[in-house]
């Protein structure tokens, strides 16, 4: 059985998890309204057509907010305090909630410039996950 | 409104820490309180008001106690679902499918916790919306301390602003003899505590505890014959945002703005008529953002607002004035106990921690999910 916080693909995020295990980021695009969507939904939020698109996102974006977790109960995130997590803002616009890796905490700040990077999740059996680092 | 409704009876079951009772005996024993505090019977109650539990809980909760309602309700969003009872209560009370509601709610979180069949910060499962959030681990109270973070970048709040709440708030709790917490704590006590997600320390987080609730609310021509003054609800809305963070348009900008513009307009009263505030008080960021929601300062500027103790009992705009869920209680769930704060200090019957002269306009505002729902409740004696 998979790791309790693995993300379970449905039908609707399914290409979303097949493309980052691909090392791809995606997101949706309305044909209808134009707007930009993530997380992935059959129809879009804005305007509930069902006339969507995935798109590449190009993997950067910048931090709208976070935190930085000093306590958590939970395996496997008790062995990985301090971590910071945050909303990352897509250059595309959708925003994505993410672990903020391969930086200190301390060096994470509001406003800083990031890049997707691809992590296995849960070993063998678990998923490639989409986060993001600081932009080099 | 046109058929006016009341706030009849209130009540707390034991709270604190409450190893020896079930959450249902809590909250029979609210009820039969609350009840009592009335002046109605049992048999009086035709409409259940309730959430907390598992799919089908109305039904079990129906079932311990006894009673067979004809209107059942069991919305689920968070700790402002007690204020959204109110709003559907007083729906159901007006048109005449109910004559007396009971809302009641309890929980032992605490004691579930020190007997391990619960955990502090057990995030939904990886289904759902859930499935981009958790596994980047955030906690509870990260999403919290994420609005509070943005409050800080973009307007400048510190951390001593965000304490400021606390400190106050531990101030009204040291005027309830019930309060879990009522020795006066300092700024820097609040600073000095272990930071938990940054920014919000140990200090800034609502405490935990057992406890149940009950609130009856009838018409007006049974609530004049109830035992207590009737405490009028004058005004209610309810409004949702996001249950994803990602969601969140704005995380300065609380969907209180919306429920109580809505629910005040509804009272005939503005913001500034109002004599004592029960605010949602999760984190001390939650009442910061509430204020501003309400109105009763600019976006940005709560934390200047705040930190001349204004907040106190005795203060201009006394909030929390049981000591809130940072200092009095909270199982959960809270929004239900502001009610009943609420009720009290407009009765008169808050002791102590009374605020002079007897309020008679109070305004509660529930908070839940991840500053996600709101509900507002406007409620008034004459």
């Amino acid at each position: 059985m998979a790791a309790w916080y693995l993300p379970i693909p449905d039908s609707e995020s399914e290409p979303f998890w097949n493309a980052a295990a691909e090392g791809r980021l995606v997101y949706q695009h309305c044909r209808s309204c134009g707007n930009d969507y993530h997380y992935p939904r059959a129809r879009c939020p804005h305007c509930w057509s069902d006339q969507v698109e995935w798109r590449d996102a190009s993997g950067r974006g910048t931090v709208y907010t976070y935190s930085v977790v000093r306590q958590n109960p939970m395996p496997p995130f008790r062995e990985r305090v301090p971590y910071a997590v945050g909303i990352v803002e897509l250059e595309e616009g959708p925003r994505m909630m993410s672990a903020l890796v391969e930086a200190r905490p301390e060096d994470i700040r509001i406003g800083l410039p990031v890049e997707v990077v691809f992590e296995r999740e849960g070993g063998d059996d678990g998923m490639v996950v989409p986060r993001f680092r600081p932009a080099r | 409104m046109d058929r006016r409704c009341a706030v009849v009876g209130v009540a707390e079951s034991e709270f604190g820490t409450v190893p020896n009772k079930t959450a249902f005996q809590l909250q029979v024993d609210a009820a039969t309180a609350a009840l009592e505090d009335s002046g109605l019977q049992r048999d009086d109650i035709d409409g259940l008001f309730s959430c907390g539990g598992p799919m089908m809980y109305p039904l079990e909760l129906g079932e311990y106690l006894g009673i067979s309602p004809r209107y059942i309700d069991s919305t689920q969003v968070g700790g402002s679902t007690w204020e959204l009872f109110v709003q559907h209560a007083v729906a159901a009370l007006q048109v005449g499918q109910i004559e007396v509601a009971l809302l009641v709610y309890g929980s032992t979180a605490k004691s579930d916790l020190k007997r391990g069949v619960r955990f502090g910060d057990m995030p939904p499962a990886g289904r759902g919306p859930g499935q981009f959030e958790n596994v980047h681990g955030p906690t509870l109270i990260s999403k919290y301390a994420m609005a509070a973070m943005r409050h800080m970048h973009e307007f400048g709040t510190t951390s001593e602003q965000l304490a400021r709440v606390s400190v106050d708030t531990r101030y009204n709790a040291s005027l309830n003899p019930l309060a879990t917490y009522r020795d006066l704590i300092t700024v820097e006590d609040v600073l000095d505590s272990r930071m938990i997600a940054d920014p919000l320390h140990l200090l800034d987080c609502c405490i935990r505890s057992d406890g149940g609730g009950a609130v009856i609310l009838t018409t007006e021509e049974r609530a004049r014959s109830c035992r207590k003054r009737p405490v009028w609800v004058l005004g209610t809305a309810g409004a949702q945002s996001h249950l994803s963070m990602s969601q969140w348009p704005d995380f300065t900008d609380l969907v209180a703005r919306r429920s109580a513009a809505e629910a005040l307009a509804k009272a005939g009263v503005g913001i500034n008529d109002i004599d004592v505030f029960e605010l949602y008080d999760s984190f001390t960021i939650t009442v910061l953002l509430t204020l501003e929601a309400l109105g009763l300062c600019g976006r940005g500027e709560s934390g200047a607002f705040v930190s001349d103790g204004k907040l106190r009992v005795g203060g201009s705009l006394p909030t929390n004035t049981d000591g809130g869920g940072l200092s009095c209680n909270q199982p959960g769930m809270r929004g239900l106990f502001l009610l009943i704060e609420a009720a009290r200090q407009l009765r008169g019957e808050a002791g102590e921690r009374q605020v002079q002269p007897r309020p008679e306009l109070a305004l509660c505002n529930g908070t839940g999910g991840y500053l996600s729902s709101c509900g507002t409740v406007v409620l008034g004696v004459d």
